[in-house]
């Protein structure tokens, strides 16, 4: 009787053990030398797929960028003011499929008895974030510009074709708040009960890790450094880094790696993570995507602080912010990478000087400066609106 | 070499697996056998293509020569000897090599009519070699996925295989290992020091029998696993250590592809608390 329960529970406790496996076929891809064990491998079950793009409301005709300006047609218009009217209605039907629910449409931001009243909020938010769309496009190209990759996998720091760019769909994606956003956490009890000292929490943010689960408001409103890493060999007395700092670094590399659907070999080989000469040329455009996200963060997000209702703060009462995974959602190029932006001009750049924003910082000159890989890629001047 | 006096009465004919009397003699104190002529055939021939690999490679520095599998595009197939070639031969080697030493110790534990627990035991360890350079990438379909022959070089390997995962300490096959791999070093410690207080006794008194060293055990914690006990325990330990250390690798990659935190969410989600 003994003997029989224990062979049932031989057989199975593997069996349940391996409940927690997948099957699926695997996709892989080398990035690195061989033999360095720079490798992907995905299951082809948990490949987060593209999503959607939705069609343009109305094919946009040249002549329909012709005639009068809708700063002339209508009153206060402030960022869209130089495009024409009929390339100002098209992008604003665009955007009322893209973020307001269906069933107010244009009254989520709209008075409809006064259009151009700025009464409602979510107005005013979005006319900051079409400056913010504007300013990603035309001012953060190095984070989506491809960099070549050389013989195994060395950089070679030459700017392909500009990236596909964003317009409000590749974070919205039909919500009011897009899905993946953040806010600070709350602080823990002092004291011993409940106090788990802002780590040992399997959220989805640290990759279920027990790491420190508040690195965004360190990382990506704040303005600390990514420097764990000494640059030389053994102790090095001018170089002392918490393990903290270092536990925080890692959740939020967690993060990055989550957001893309990749390992911590898309960008780095672990032999030395800081060290940009053995980096992939991937990771400038994760260097510039921290700064670009700091800044919307910051410039566009914190800066209408009072704007915010409570609905759109987090439990801190800091506004909703942005992350790596607001707009890749899991895939390594949001939306795979479609040039979304091409059927709606109005957000490839500032339209009217006047309203530009000029908060975009250039993060060539800040790029942390040690070998070949030194060379950041060259921001690709902003190419005129068609 | 000298003979020892015991030496005579062991060194007995027959037993053999292959080869019959053809090899069934001794070189000094070392019995040949069938597989003592391959495994020095294979040793040999792998440790010279690894200094032809280091001859034709850009260093010298023993801690930097490498010997690299191949690229992931040859995936299962036979790549050119300067791009991996070189390696899947002295993997073939490595293999050929221990397995032939398995089988010499077993053809010993033959010899003397004794158990096979030493060449099972080696067994374990040519697994976990085994498991990294042949089941794991055959089971992602490309040799490539291999580790590098080099002291630097699988080091970097085992970095970046393991950050892959984004935290390998959360492989729970990883944690089974370090755990029994702490175990045995644990066992042979406390195995050790009472074996050698036994025999190490007060000066000018006797050398105290295992009954002493039992109720060391009992005294301490209420339960000595005895002499015998105590070298089945170990080897339960040391062989746990390597199986699982082989199932951690093999699992990471072919049967699981995300980071192995993420793993624990199957506790998180049981319908009991979900």
């Amino acid at each position: 009787m003994k003997g029989n329960f224990v062979k049932i529970l031989a057989i199975v406790a593997p069996l349940l053990a391996l409940t927690g496996c997948e099957f699926g076929t695997k996709v892989v891809e080398q990035v690195g030398p061989r033999g360095t064990g720079q490798q992907l491998v995905t299951d082809k079950s948990g490949m987060k797929k593209a999503g959607v793009v939705p069609p343009p409301p109305y094919p946009l005709t040249p002549d329909m960028l012709q005639g009068p300006r809708a700063g002339v047609t209508y009153q206060n218009v402030k960022v869209l003011g130089d495009i024409s009217t009929d390339q100002f209605n098209y992008t604003m039907a665009a955007i009322t499929t893209w973020i307001a629910p269906p069933e107010q449409g244009c009254n989520y931001c709209h008075n409809p008895a006064n259009m151009a009243s700025d009464e409602k909020y979510t107005k005013v938010v979005a006319r900051r974030m079409f400056q913010m769309t504007q300013n990603i496009n035309a001012n953060w190209k190095p984070h989506f510009a491809q960099v070549a990759t050389g013989p195994g996998g060395t950089a070679v720091a030459s700017v392909a074709p500009a990236g596909a760019g964003v317009t409000c769909w590749t974070c919205h994606r039909g919500n009011a708040v897009p899905v993946n956003h953040w806010s600070n956490a709350v602080a823990d009890p002092r004291g011993i009960k409940g106090n788990k000292h802002g780590q040992d929490t399997p959220l989805q943010s640290v990759a279920y890790a027990s790491l420190p689960y508040d690195s965004f408001s360190s990382y990506l409103s704040g303005q600390e450094q990514i420097r764990v890493q000494d640059t030389r060999q053994l102790r090095n007395p001018g170089h002392v880094v918490p393990i903290s700092q270092t536990e925080k670094t890692y959740g939020l590399m967690m993060h990055m790696s989550q957001s893309l659907g990749v390992n911590c070999s898309f960008c780095h080989n672990s032999q030395a993570f800081g060290n940009w000469a053995i980096s992939r040329p991937t990771r400038v455009n994760a260097w510039y995507g921290i700064r670009m996200v700091r800044e919307i963060n910051n410039s566009y997000i914190n800066s209408l602080d009072s704007v915010w209702p409570a609905n759109r703060r987090g439990p801190a009462g800091d506004p909703l912010k942005v992350n790596c995974a607001t707009c890749h959602q899991g895939i390594q190029k949001p939306l795979g990478g479609y040039h979304m932006l091409k059927d709606y001009p109005a957000l490839s750049g500032p339209t009217s000087p006047a309203a530009a924003p000029v908060t975009a910082t250039a993060p060539a000159a800040a790029i942390p400066a040690t070998t070949a890989m030194a060379a950041p890629p060259a921001v690709v001047p902003a190419k005129p609106a068609a | 070499m000298a003979l020892l006096s015991f030496e005579r009465k062991y060194r007995v004919r027959g037993g053999t697996f292959i080869g019959g009397d053809l090899f069934d003699f001794w070189v000094g104190p070392f019995y040949v056998g069938f597989f003592g002529v391959t495994t020095i055939f294979f040793a040999a021939l792998g440790t010279a293509l690894i200094f032809y690999g280091a001859a034709i490679g850009p260093t010298w520095n023993p801690w930097l020569i490498s010997i690299a599998p191949p690229d992931i595009k040859y995936g299962l197939a036979f790549a050119p000897l300067r791009e991996g070639g070189l390696w899947q031969i002295i993997t073939i080697c490595a293999v050929g090599a221990f397995v032939s030493w398995a089988l010499r110790e077993a053809e010993i534990c033959r010899k003397l009519g004794m158990g096979y627990h030493v060449p099972v035991a080696f067994g374990f360890a040519i697994f976990a070699y085994v498991s990294l350079v042949v089941i794991r990438p055959m089971l992602l379909g490309a040799w490539g996925f291999g580790f590098p022959y080099g002291i630097f070089s699988h080091l970097d390997w085992v970095s970046n295989t393991g950050y892959q995962y984004l935290h390998f300490h959360y492989n729970p096959a990883h944690m089974l290992a370090v755990s029994f791999f702490f175990t045995t070093a644990l066992a042979l410690g406390l195995h050790g020091s009472l074996v050698l207080s036994a025999v190490n006794p007060a000066k000018g008194t006797d050398v105290k029998s295992p009954e002493y060293e039992d109720t060391f055990f009992r005294d301490l914690i209420g339960y000595s696993v005895g002499t015998l006990g105590i070298h089945r325990v170990g080897l339960l330990l040391a062989l746990n250590a390597t199986f699982w250390s082989a199932v951690c690798i093999i699992i990471s990659g072919p049967f699981w592809s995300r980071g192995w935190p993420e793993w624990w969410t199957w506790w998180l989600n049981l319908p009991i608390w979900r």
